[in-house]
């Protein structure tokens, strides 16, 4: 089975050890990393709003290019070590939530790690990104809590007056 | 007789436009890669050769633009090498130690030193050499570094209002508001501080979801080399500024005595050349400032000041000084800070000093709205999309329309407050 694993910063430990897990029987594991574009095109565009320095400094934007590539290897490289097994490194560069579902393609797993805000359990706990992706898969997806995932206490109280839903 | 003067003042109007139009349009579109100033020189000589300015205001404005200039090529040589001398590396050093692994404490942090830098090395330091350093740190750190890079660009614009030297339009409004250093410094310090800590608040909301995102365990790592020589240097320049205004010298001698010691810090241990000196006053930025300066005070002469004038609000009051910046504001953002600035300063300086520095909270504040600073860039960048870069728009939108107003409007009371108090 082909198991590809979307690796994003702060939380990808969580997503390696998930593969380890819940998926030991994967034969064929993809760490997967996508660059956003549009950090380094934050400090281009910051260099163009400088009118006039065209050529006396360098463009800050061509040199984040370059750092992102370094430490998205660097990821790669950490996650392959955690997860101490055979594995294709793939890094991808694009609109992050696109680039994870064309990646997903003909997996038999998509690992993923919840990339929201974690503070108040419920639906904010997935960003956009994570909540595209869950949408469009085009397999099964494993969903994980970068750390232990919460126990049953923390889920809040039902409402005083629940709605009637019609039962057909 | 002047060619303009023989043809009369439209065509002395209509040639201003035209070429403050030909000039800012090259400087976005750069054709062949070539240096802004190669358009923007002989428009001002043009402009000069048919009399559509006469000699007296061209002298009058390269009085007026010359000391800014020095002040400005001493800056950007004073910025170069405190990078030299490793002061850059070490801020990301600093920053990680602070951080501690927190991406949370890591934006504290890169709020603290982007603004301080911004504010003594000027803005253009802060986006060509702190950014690079900020997006490694949060690399190294495992952390998103959006955020992070969001905030130097954004602190490059709103944390730029403290020192005459810390943005180019500050320099420009400092020769034309009469203030000295320090009074310039004591009424932006408190519209400073309160426009950087409204963008630290919207930044807090705004990427909770990336702060919270967590990162690596801490890594141990070693402690900076102190840029001790860079710090020192850079701190005498600070007092120096201080000390000519107080004896009435003009300040960018002390700017220049900075960068003369760190140049001839590395002169002397051959670490540059004097090329490299040369470049890293940006010597083709200088002229192309020098020359779009005589044209837009051509265009202001030939008709502009008039039809302009009854533009920006009178008077002192907090509304009017709202109106003064909201209008900068929106001239930043249409065509550029700079031009805005250059446009607006005369018709802000017969109103007062607390005008001048309203058309500053305006086009320094300003520009975090549109990506890549006006709109004019904006759309250039998206005909030829080689340089799309694939920036979420929409993103940079949303939070230019939260931080922009939420800086501005509190920064431009704080303002008022300080005129009231200290008097413009």
């Amino acid at each position: 089975m082909r198991v590809v694993v979307w690796l994003v910063e702060g939380t990808w430990p969580a997503c390696v050890d998930a593969v380890r897990t819940h998926a030991p029987g994967a034969t064929d594991v993809v760490l997967l990393h996508v660059a956003d574009p549009g950090v380094p095109g934050l400090a281009h565009g910051a260099f163009a709003g400088l009118l006039g320095r065209g050529r006396s400094e360098p463009d800050p934007g061509d040199l984040l290019e370059t750092l992102g590539t370094a430490s998205a290897a660097e990821l790669l490289d950490a996650a392959a070590e955690r997860l101490e097994g055979p594995a294709t490194r793939l890094e991808r560069t694009g609109r992050v939530e696109r680039e994870v579902v064309a990646a997903a393609e003909g997996a038999g797993l998509l690992v993923l790690a919840r990339d929201g805000d974690r503070s108040r359990l419920g639906p904010h706990s997935l960003g956009p990104a994570g909540r595209f992706v869950v949408d469009h898969a085009p397999c099964p997806v494993l969903l994980v809590w970068p750390e232990p995932a919460p126990d049953v206490t923390t889920i809040p109280p039902p409402p005083p007056h629940p709605p009637h839903h019609p039962h057909p | 007789m002047p060619l303009a003067a023989a043809l009369g003042s439209p065509f002395a109007e209509t040639l201003s436009v035209v070429l403050l139009a030909a000039v800012l349009v090259c400087a976005v579109v750069r054709p062949f890669d070539w240096p802004e100033a190669v358009v923007a020189v002989p428009a001002a000589g043009l402009v000069l050769a048919t009399g559509a300015i006469s000699w007296d205001h061209v002298r009058a404005e390269a009085a007026h633009l010359g000391p800014v200039i020095g002040f400005l090529a001493a800056v950007l040589v004073l910025a170069k090498f405190c990078d030299d001398e490793g002061l850059f590396q070490a801020c990301g050093a600093w920053m990680a130690r602070w951080a501690a692994g927190q991406p949370g404490r890591l934006l504290t942090a890169v709020f603290a030193l982007a603004s301080a830098i911004t504010a003594v090395l000027s803005l253009d330091a802060t986006i060509v050499l702190l950014t690079p350093v900020v997006f490694a740190t949060a690399a190294r750190m495992g952390t998103r570094p959006k955020p992070h890079v969001y905030a130097c660009t954004h602190l490059s614009n709103t944390a730029s209002l403290l020192l005459p030297v810390s943005n180019l339009t500050n320099l420009l409004a400092f020769t034309a508001s009469g203030l000295s250093f320090t009074r310039f410094a004591a009424l932006m310090v408190l519209p400073w501080l309160v426009a950087i800590g409204a963008e630290y608040v919207v930044f807090r909301r705004f990427f909770a979801r990336d702060l919270a995102a967590g990162a690596l365990p801490q890594r141990a790592e070693e402690p900076p080399d102190l840029p001790l020589f860079a710090l020192i240097t850079v701190g005498c320049t600070l007092a120096g500024f201080v000390l000519a205004s107080a004896v009435g010298i003009d300040p960018a001698w002390s700017a220049a005595a900075g960068a003369l010691v760190l140049a001839t810090r590395a002169l002397v241990r051959r670490r540059t050349t004097a090329l490299t000196v040369v470049r890293a006053a940006a010597p083709s930025f200088l002229a192309f400032v020098l020359a779009l300066g005589i044209v837009v005070r051509a265009v202001v002469d030939n008709g502009l000041a008039d039809a302009l004038d009854s533009l920006l609000p009178e008077g002192g009051s907090p509304a009017a000084l709202l109106g003064i910046a909201a209008i900068a504001a929106v001239l930043a953002n249409l065509i550029n800070n700079l031009p805005a600035v250059l446009v607006l300063l005369p018709l802000a300086a017969d109103s007062g000093a607390g005008a001048v520095l309203a058309v500053l909270l305006g086009v320094n504040i300003g520009p975090n709205l549109t990506y890549a600073g006006s709109l004019a860039t904006l759309l250039w960048r998206r005909i030829v999309h080689q340089h799309e870069h694939g920036v979420d728009l929409k993103e940079f939108t949303r939070l230019g329309l939260i931080a922009v107003p939420a800086a501005l409007v509190p920064a431009v009371l704080a303002l008022w407050v300080s005129l009231h108090f200290i008097g413009g």
